[in-house]
């Protein structure tokens, strides 16, 4: 069975509905599955993630949350669902257990029922559960709200960008995580803009003004790159990539990382780009083939 | 480059009460440099960027920066510098140019120098048919690239970038920095944290913060051979999974 | 019951945390009064008064006698002598000087008109303006009672302005409006912003996204509030029995239920307003420019409605705390019953009905 189904979702802000936050999107999520929803700030993912938490009406389309429609059975889904928004929303003058507490009574359940569920992740802040939300640091902020969107044993969970201006090691730390919620059972729906988390994800949409470019799974995706893509380092990497961008056989070039990254034409050469580079001065040119990742595909679609 | 220090710390600390949150940091920045200011959330970056700004009086130690004191100068300090953070730069409810306008006029550039310069950068960025919009209706990357032109438009020498492309499309991302390589290229210090490993690459030299201290500091080739991996993100994660400190 | 509790408990804590507010919703009511009685009972309490009664008759002795009865003034010096006026302002032995002339006495026999005249020492010009006002209201007041007993009336040139401050004490009038200000703050006021607080930080999302009923989070910010309104009522009126002796003439249910029944008007007010702002700021500009201002302007409590140009009057009818204002002012001070209060009562009842449909029709129960 699917947990969560979308058909032809739009929706449209502004007082002629002239800005179009989400457009015409489908998809669908398995039970038991983590999917990614994988776009910058501005893609539509936090309106699309409202629509189906129940927060926002849609325009167009229809969708549905464990098999209850997102308009007409908008209650069931309050009941089922876990929420955690962009911004920790959590009381900063009431304590982490209070929070805690505060939220489980809400959900008419206790702690101590679904302790089972949030202990992996609360045990990291049990330590400090006397202290006030707000002067906890984001990393455990993070723990604290995801603790508190745990606490009914929700069915669907959704995380919306719950890893944002969050360090690499938290982010780490937070995906261990929720690879254990998963075993658990719940299907999880997660947005993110770091696309270096796609790959973590059972299956992904790669979200963009508004629409999904491609949905699929990580490996899917980067199989659908058609071009070749070659990294390329010396020494002046600005110099460089600008030498890259004026190449004919190259399409496109970016940097990436500590190399460039140079989607190739179909007739290109190797040693001859090598020959060129070399013409151009850089020492130590370094040229190799190398996989598309998630980044790469996001580019090329974006541009399409 | 030539090595000239722009910014010199030796043994800088900030202590609130108990806790040491910057603890005796040492280090160069080269004029030109791209710097890139790694370390996990609480690992006491906002603090010492802030002593490094003028905003807040060291504990202990010296730093310079541009020459100056940052106990005693730091009037001179804020007149050489540009800043930029992801959460605040620009006023939406003003427009591109009105924003510029008012930089321009905060660091005491003459009319004529704004009115000038305003023209080419909005060329630059092409945002020419965006210039008497509201910065609020404008795409993130897009703020985000004006913001930082915006940083450096008072022709600050160094710039710091407090995490300037948090959620910012991977195309924008790029183009922002191709902003960067250019200041750069043109004398500006760049002094940047950020989150993206990956940009972590692109800086000249990276500095690692691991409870309030600097534990690596070098290229990130050089980072990478001494920890015999092959991505600056698992020298990062290497260096701060060593974290005492449970963040505060 | 149980999610209900715990959100009321919730709603505490961040009430008891938040100190520095908690001390300026449970002070101000202690500071006001204290402030008003302060003021009001110092500057004119046995003020001296000299008189100069040209007149010599029965009529004004009568007069004199007027003045000699309230408990504003004292009598410091009759004076024989129109020379003798400045010496006494001079040397201090009085503030103001009451001069009768000497056709007082036929004037008002047979030209049903007579004057009188008020000297003060201007050199303090906000005492001097209250003792003459004050003064002025006495023999206004005279005036008008032996009016009723004549058959043609006098014709009263006297200010107006001092009317509504009859031969009482000043803090009976304050009292009133003290309590209509103090529980629009706390129940408008900090129930708007506490609610739109939520939607700031965003737990208010949460919260919608939860089985609790929204008009459930709604009824729990209002308790503590409340419960805020009670104390604060209970030290007013404390403070006004004991400390400035206004006393409780009608009946103590009465008022309390009166009571109540504004605060619920003032809740539903600020609910009103939380639903319809989205910052605490707008939230906090409108309660003060929608009901803060109004209550001090247009109930009567500082400046007499019957004074008002039409338009404000018109406009005062729809002021909530005018209606409330005089209800109190009503079984606090003249001692009636529900009987002559039913119909400000009915009014009140109405406005709060209507703001609460208000409310519960914009309370969104999503985010737009």
């Amino acid at each position: 069975m699917n947990a969560v189904v979308v058909h032809n979702l739009s929706k449209n802000y502004g007082k002629k509905n002239e800005i179009k936050a989400v457009k015409e999107i489908s998809f669908e999520v398995s039970t038991g599955e983590l999917f990614g929803v994988i776009g910058p700030d501005g893609a539509g993912k936090s309106t699309l993630f409202r629509m189906l938490t129940t927060l926002l009406l849609p325009d167009n389309g229809s969708a549905s949350v464990d098999g209850s429609d997102i308009v007409k059975d908008f209650k069931a889904i309050r009941n089922k669902v876990g929420y955690m928004p962009g911004r920790f929303s959590l009381y900063q003058d009431l304590s982490v257990e209070e929070n805690l507490n505060f939220f489980a009574t809400i959900f008419n359940t206790t702690v101590k029922k679904n302790y089972d569920l949030i202990k992996d992740i609360y045990v990291q802040i049990e330590p400090f559960k006397k202290r006030k939300a707000g002067k906890l640091s984001g990393g455990m902020k993070q723990k604290l709200a995801l603790s508190c969107a745990l606490i009914h044993r929700p069915v669907v969970l959704f995380l919306d960008e719950p890893t944002t201006g969050v360090d690499a090691v938290s982010r780490k730390e937070f995906w261990e995580m929720l690879m254990k919620l998963k075993s658990q059972g719940i299907t999880i729906l997660v947005s993110t803009p770091y696309m270096d988390e796609a790959g973590l994800c059972d299956r992904i949409g790669l979200m963009q003004n508004g629409k999904l470019l491609s949905v699929g799974t990580p490996k899917e995706i980067t199989a659908s790159f058609s071009q070749t893509l070659l990294e390329v380092k010396s020494e002046n990497m600005y110099a460089l990539l600008q030498q890259l961008i004026a190449y004919d056989s190259i399409m496109e070039a970016y940097s990436f990382g500590e190399y460039h990254h140079a989607v190739m034409k179909e007739n290109f050469s190797i040693e001859k780009l090598q020959q060129y580079l070399e013409e151009k001065g850089n020492k130590n040119v370094v040229i190799k083939n190398t996989v598309p990742t998630i980044e790469d595909c996001f580019m090329q679609l974006m541009k399409k | 480059m030539i090595n000239d220090i722009i910014i010199s710390a030796k043994g800088l600390t900030k202590k609130f009460n108990d806790f040491i949150a910057v603890d005796h940091i040492s280090f160069d920045v080269y004029k030109g440099e791209i710097f890139g200011f790694l370390g996990a959330n609480g690992a006491g970056k906002t603090t010492a960027i802030r002593m490094l700004c003028g905003l807040s009086l060291p504990s202990a130690g010296k730093a310079s920066v541009a020459g100056f004191d940052v106990y005693k100068q730091t009037e001179n300090i804020k007149k050489t510098i540009g800043y930029m953070s992801q959460k605040f730069s620009l006023y939406e409810d003003l427009t591109v140019k009105e924003n510029i306008r008012f930089y321009g006029g905060i660091y005491g550039k003459s009319n004529q120098f704004i009115k000038e310069k305003t023209g080419w950068l909005l060329q630059r960025l092409h945002l020419e048919n965006e210039a008497d919009k509201l910065v609020g209706s404008l795409p993130l990357g897009w703020k985000q690239k004006l913001a930082f032109s915006v940083a450096v438009f008072h022709e600050p020498r160094i710039v710091f970038l407090d995490e300037p492309t948090g959620g910012v499309d991977p195309v924008t991302r790029r183009e922002f920095w191709n902003l960067i390589y250019e200041a750069a290229e043109s004398g500006i210090t760049i002094f940047i944290t950020t989150h993206y490993m990956d940009e972590a690459e692109y800086c000249n030299r990276v500095s690692i913060m691991v409870d309030g201290r600097i534990d690596a500091l070098d290229s990130p080739a050089a980072l990478k051979q001494q920890y015999a991996v092959d991505s600056m993100d698992k020298v990062f994660l290497h260096l701060a999974r060593t974290a005492q400190r449970v963040d505060s | 019951m149980n999610q209900f509790f715990s959100f009321v408990k919730k709603e505490f804590f961040h009430i008891w945390r938040d100190k520095r507010t908690m001390f300026i919703l449970l002070g101000m009511p202690v500071i006001q009064i204290i402030i008003f009685g302060f003021a009001l009972t110092n500057e004119v309490k046995n003020a001296e008064i000299a008189v100069l009664d040209q007149s010599h008759d029965a009529a004004s002795s009568l007069l004199v006698n007027e003045i000699k009865a309230s408990r504003y003034f004292t009598i410091a010096a009759l004076l024989h002598n129109p020379d003798e006026i400045k010496t006494t302002l001079q040397e201090n032995k009085a503030k103001i000087i009451l001069v009768i002339p000497s056709s007082y006495g036929n004037d008002l026999k047979h030209l049903n008109a007579a004057q009188v005249q008020l000297i003060a020492d201007a050199s303090d010009p906000n005492t001097a303006t209250t003792l003459i006002n004050y003064a002025s209201a006495i023999i206004q007041d005279y005036q008008q009672r032996i009016n009723t007993n004549i058959q043609i009336p006098f014709a009263i040139h006297t200010q107006v302005r001092m009317l509504y401050n009859p031969q009482q004490k000043g803090a009976y009038s304050f009292v009133p409006g003290v309590m209509a200000m103090v529980l629009m703050l706390v129940c408008s006021m900090m129930t708007a912003i506490t609610i739109v607080r939520e939607k700031e930080t965003g737990t208010m999302e949460v919260m919608l996204v939860s089985p609790v009923r929204p008009m459930k989070i709604i009824i729990a910010k209002a308790v503590p509030y409340l419960l805020l309104s009670f104390i604060n009522i209970a030290s007013i009126l404390l403070l006004s029995v004991y400390v400035l002796g206004v006393p409780i003439n009608g009946s103590l249910v009465l008022l309390l239920a009166e009571s109540i029944l504004f605060t619920i008007t003032c809740l539903s007010f600020g609910l009103l307003i939380s639903s319809i702002t989205d910052s605490q700021q707008t939230a906090m500009f409108i309660s003060l420019t929608g009901m803060f201002l109004p209550t001090a302007m247009l109930s009567g409590f500082m400046f007499p409605i019957e004074n008002m140009p039409l338009a404000l009057r018109m406009l005062s009818n729809v002021v909530p705390s005018r209606w409330f204002y005089e209800i109190v002012r009503s079984v606090m001070i003249k001692g009636s019953g529900f009987e002559d209060v039913w119909m400000q009562t009915m009014i009140l009842l109405g406005m709060t009905l209507l703001l609460i449909i208000l409310a519960v029709k914009k309370f969104k129960i999503r985010l737009e």
